[in-house]
């Protein structure tokens, strides 16, 4: 009784959300005796996440599954690009969530998109930091090891932001096509430093090393989520939505490195 | 000749016809797909980009190098296989076939971890050479060789077992050592072989991504091949991906057409 009245009291939040009135409706001024979506859950919930959501989104799936008897959730996670695409050549696809809104913008058959979370850059730098980088004024040294993200990709063009606002002009050795490639180049110690997302660096913890630096609030990433109106399963994409955006899927966006706004 | 192969068609029976005419339509219907959706109006000014000629150039090059590399260490690999009495010869073989079956990203990752900066052996190239190849051309040049070269080896290896070994056995009673012999008997009476397998060497050299991206990186003018500039094109404007394929194409079936006559029939 109590999670439907969580999650009724969640769809309300939603909905005003989505109207929007903000989300800092409090959630327990709403009626716990409405209906409630949960009742008619069933099927199989398609997902198609931004690949920057993997670890999250995998582990909020596997909690709204427990939360939902009878529900499956299964994910395509892949660039944000690609999965516009594929929503936009008909791929049955319930929810798509966007690492850019620009992504999300190319999706025409979707119902009005939400900001659920924000991620911005961070500097990574192999165990030790071996190469002694402090800050963005590093990557403009041509005796480092440098990968950015192309500029092509979201991360790149978050990069260039930065760049600007920290007046460098980078000498990067490598623009890699994603930023776990990036990433990778990173952990494996083939460049001195990358820079890729918090979340990133949260989730190499161990391999990479994160080094914060000011300019990193000039672009801050939204990432949007919205259900889909061809979307074959519609109750149970909505309760997806809700339950991302519910206090229970902030807190694993959260421990990932994500900012929720 | 003519006279035999017209007779062959006549004969051609529908079981065959029927499901090699649809295997054909199979491999063509995708490029049709390409062709349909090429921006043809602004195609002209998409091609004048310099960052598109350096792609193209850099793909020639690094796939023709490629397969320089892979004839010169894969001939004699395949004449391992295929003559030499060795023990385990199975596995070797199955073992040649490895990049074949690993994703070319997975390849490239080996190859970071073995020639890379901190690699098992690229710690010390770049410690006693000051050598490094991820980043580079070069870096391009072996992560395509690594996955080109299994077509090489597996078309020459099986050239060599259908070749008739009693022309080598002649050669040598004749006294020719066997260094002249592979030169002088072996090699031309394999040559066919031997086309077909840098001809599909160089093809998927040329189409190279995944290990390429991960071993060498990617740098416009030194490391951006076509293939990575067509991922990356798709991203921003699926329409030059398109025409970057195009030309991709186009540039690889002339190159093969034209030199593939020629070799065979020099050759011949």
């Amino acid at each position: 009784m109590f999670r439907r009245t969580v999650l009724a009291a969640l769809a309300a939040t939603v909905a005003l959300t989505l109207a929007g009135c903000g989300d800092d409706t409090p959630a327990a001024s709403s009626p716990s005796d409405s209906p409630s979506a949960a009742a008619s859950l069933s099927g199989t919930v398609n997902v198609f996440a931004a690949a920057s959501l993997t670890e999250s989104f995998t582990q909020i799936g596997k909690d709204f599954e427990a939360a939902h008897p009878g529900v499956k959730v299964t994910f395509n996670f892949a660039g944000s690009s690609a999965l516009a695409q594929q929503i936009n050549q008909g791929a049955p696809a319930d929810v798509f969530a966007s690492a850019a809104p620009k992504n999300m913008d190319q999706v025409t058959d979707k119902n009005s998109p939400t900001t659920f979370v924000t991620n911005t850059l961070e500097i990574a730098v192999p165990p030790g930091n071996p190469a002694k980088i402090t800050g963005l004024k590093d990557f403009g040294d041509k005796s480092k090891k440098i990968a950015l993200c192309a500029p092509q990709v979201p991360c790149g063009a978050a990069s260039e932001t930065v760049f600007k606002a920290a007046g460098g002009t980078p000498q990067p050795d490598s623009l890699e096509q994603d930023v776990k490639a990036a990433l990778t180049k990173v952990s494996l110690g083939e460049v001195d430093a990358s820079l890729v997302y918090k979340t990133d660096v949260q989730a190499a913890k161990g391999k990479v090393e994160g080094i914060e630096f000011p300019e990193a609030s000039e672009a801050v990433n939204k990432y949007p989520i919205a259900t889909l109106t061809k979307a074959p399963n519609a109750d149970g994409a909505k309760a997806f939505v809700d339950y991302v955006l519910s206090d229970k899927g902030k807190a694993v966006l959260t421990a990932a490195g994500f900012a929720t706004p | 000749m003519s006279r035999r192969s017209r007779s062959t068609i006549g004969r051609l029976p529908l079981v065959l016809l029927l499901p090699a005419l649809l295997g054909l339509a199979f491999l063509l219907i995708p490029l049709v797909g390409l062709l349909a959706k090429a921006p043809w109006s602004t195609l002209p000014s998409r091609l004048f980009s310099t960052d598109v000629w350096d792609a193209l150039r850099l793909s020639l090059l690094c796939a023709t190098a490629a397969t320089a590399m892979c004839m010169v260490l894969g001939i004699p690999l395949a004449w391992l296989l295929a003559r030499a009495p060795i023990p385990g010869r199975g596995v070797i073989r199955a073992l040649v076939t490895v990049p074949l079956v690993l994703p070319p990203v997975v390849g490239g990752v080996a190859l970071l971890l073995v020639l890379g900066r901190r690699g098992l052996v690229g710690q010390h190239l770049d410690a006693w050479f000051g050598i490094s190849l991820p980043f580079t051309t070069a870096g391009v040049i072996v992560a395509e060789a690594f996955v080109a070269m299994p077509f090489l080896v597996i078309s020459v290896e099986g050239a060599l077992r259908a070749a008739d070994p009693r022309y080598e056995e002649a050669a040598a009673t004749l006294g020719a050592g066997r260094w002249l012999t592979f030169r002088r008997v072996t090699l031309p009476s394999i040559a066919p072989g031997v086309v077909a397998g840098a001809v599909l060497c160089w093809a998927r050299a040329l189409g190279e991504f995944g290990a390429t991206i991960t071993f060498a990186g990617n740098f416009p003018g030194r490391t951006t091949t076509m293939p990575l500039a067509v991922y990356l094109a798709l991203e921003t404007d699926p329409d030059v991906a398109v025409v970057l394929s195009l030309v991709l194409l186009i540039v690889s079936v002339v190159v093969l057409a034209s030199l593939r006559e020629r070799w065979i029939s020099g050759l011949r």
